[in-house]
């Protein structure tokens, strides 16, 4: 409880303590510490192979580290599993877009919604009275909240397969806010969107975490560095394992061995025209 | 012309009864994409289970409804003891082990039941048919088809109207995403095989107060192939449609075509059928073509 009390009183939302995951011989993550404080949108960064998704599989429960700490508000859930810990607040969208490409986008979301449901399988199969303000409570939500945030009003009711990439990943990021997470886990949202998409994706990032109505912690992995460079409040910065450093966005600009490591001895703001 | 009608309506009646095993049958695919080899030994125990309730006195509906229960805890057991290690493993490793398991069942079957053919007795049903018109039908058909009805009833709408229902669909169809949204995939895994356990129970057993009851029964299992294959492997009005295909072309089969080929016409009929609708829709009526844009 102390250390519950102190992660608390730093603001930190999630921490990872020493982190160690191998698969085989092979070490994906070396050590690795993070602390992610409220409120902040927290990048990760790293060349391919680095461990950035490993890392977030360990954060979701996907993985389980063979050493170190998981902790969510000072509690360790490290042995809880991914949808335990989807009901603790932890929410994440997915590299390649995991959607449920038969379902309607409405129905991909509202199964994100589908844990806050309270009423039991009799009541709520038989649509009575509690469950059904229940039910409109939540689609009131989805409604106001999600899709007008995220402008798919248009497309509710089309089966999410067959929309186009960028479509698919704003479905993807409405069916995690809609399980009304605290700490948001974006793994790489902007990947194979257009220029007119990611500046959307971006607004979306920065309107979720700074909205008072969401105020989400988010973790972002990303290689669009000048995206990167413009959100984050903190750059964790992850090369074959192991970290490089944490620090704001110009110290991880200045420092050498990033430039050396990830950047090659190119410009940061040269992956994107 | 009369007996064209009976055959259809009979068709009906015992296709009925073949769609309820195949909704269980699906409901496994579409969760986990294993195709269940045991589905014929499932409906042999359910069947069993309830034959013995009845030769202890129990009434006929009280014995069905243990077999459901019993049904739904084997089907979690199943799934928890021997396929819960399995999840994640290359999905023919389990089916393999459904192949297993039908061994394993049978075996079981024949321990404790024997191999004879067992009857209900007294019989369930009077044998003195119902007349519809022109229509003769025997009430143990007609009956069979009004339970097959209202328990297919039930689990399509639980699986459509519940969100434990949309909860195993979005399993189904993207098992990483629906953890990381809360649903349990061990959850949603034991409730298909349970659903499954009981859907072939009653089947079996409305089987079995057709013709009696013996390993044969288990055959159903293996006829639930085609009647899935003709609906589409993941679609649960295509078993539905499927089932009852296969028990009118079974039947039309049986009434016309065994004068010329004497035997088994009827049996190895679905087979002839599913071999040939392949060739034409690889598919079935309503499966995944996964039609995607990239």
């Amino acid at each position: 409880m102390v250390a519950a009390n102190e992660q608390n009183k730093n603001g930190i939302l999630l921490e990872l303590e020493d982190v160690h995951m191998s698969f085989g011989k092979v070490k994906a993550l070396n050590g690795i510490s993070l602390k992610v404080r409220k409120g902040q949108i927290h990048s990760i960064i790293g060349p391919n192979g680095a461990g950035k998704t490993v890392m977030m599989n360990v954060i979701n429960g996907l993985y389980h580290p063979q050493k170190g700490g998981v902790f969510f508000k000072g509690q360790k859930i490290n042995h809880l599993k991914p949808y335990v810990r989807a009901k603790l607040g932890l929410a994440r969208t997915f590299q390649k877009v995991e959607v449920f490409g038969g379902m309607t986008v409405l129905d991909n979301i509202r199964l994100g919604r589908h844990i806050h449901y309270k009423s039991g399988i009799l009541s709520g199969s038989l649509y009575l009275g509690k469950s059904a303000k229940e039910e409109i409570e939540h689609r009131t939500f989805i409604e106001e909240e999600i899709i007008d945030l995220l402008e798919i009003e248009s497309i509710r009711n089309k089966p999410v397969g067959m929309l186009p990439y960028g479509l698919q990943k704003r479905v993807e990021l409405g069916r995690a806010l809609a399980l009304g997470p605290e700490i948001l886990i974006l793994d790489e949202p902007l990947a194979g969107l257009n220029l007119e998409e990611v500046e959307d994706m971006a607004r979306f990032i920065l309107d979720v975490n700074e909205e008072k109505r969401w105020k989400l912690t988010c973790i972002l992995v990303e290689h669009d560095m000048g995206v990167v460079m413009d959100l984050s409040d903190k750059i964790f910065v992850l090369n074959f394992g192991n970290m490089i450093l944490d620090g704001t966005p110009e110290e991880v600009q200045n420092n050498p061995e990033v430039i050396k490591a990830y950047l090659g001895e190119e410009d940061l703001y040269s992956t994107r025209g | 012309m009369d007996l064209f009608l009976m055959t259809i309506v009979t068709g009906i009646m015992v296709g009925s009864i073949y769609a309820l095993v195949a909704l269980g049958w699906v409901l496994i695919y579409k969760c986990s994409g294993v195709l269940n080899l045991a589905m014929g030994e499932m409906t042999l125990i359910g069947a069993y289970v309830s034959l013995s309730f009845y030769s202890m006195g129990v009434p006929f509906l009280l014995s069905l409804l243990f077999s459901l229960i019993i049904g739904f805890v084997l089907g979690i057991l199943t799934e928890r003891i021997f396929l819960d290690k399995l999840i994640g493993e290359p999905v023919l490793t389990v089916i393999m082990v459904t192949v297993g398991l039908s061994f394993f069942f049978k075996g079981i079957v024949e321990l404790i039941w024997g191999t004879d053919t067992q009857v209900f007795t007294p019989p369930v049903f009077s044998i003195d048919p119902i007349h519809f018109g022109p229509l003769v039908i025997g009430r143990v058909y007609l009956w069979s088809f009004v339970a097959a009805i209202v328990l297919l009833a039930i689990f399509v709408s639980f699986f459509k109207y519940t969100r434990w229902g949309l909860a195993m669909q979005a399993t189904a169809d993207d098992e990483m995403a629906a953890l990381s949204l809360g649903v349990s995939a061990r959850f949603v895994y034991a409730m298909a095989w349970a659903i499954a356990f009981m859907a072939a129970g009653v089947g079996g057993t409305l089987l079995g107060n057709i013709n009696g009851l013996n390993i044969s029964v288990g055959y159903l299992g293996l006829l639930v192939l085609p009647a899935v294959v003709l609906g589409g492997l993941n679609s649960i009005p295509g078993a539905i449609v499927g089932g009852i295909s296969i028990g009118i072309l079974q039947n039309l089969c049986g009434a016309y075509l065994d004068r010329y080929f004497p035997g088994a016409v009827k049996e190895i009929a679905p087979f002839v059928f599913m071999v040939i609708f392949l060739f034409f829709r690889p598919h079935g009526l309503w499966g995944w073509e996964r039609i995607e844009r990239v």
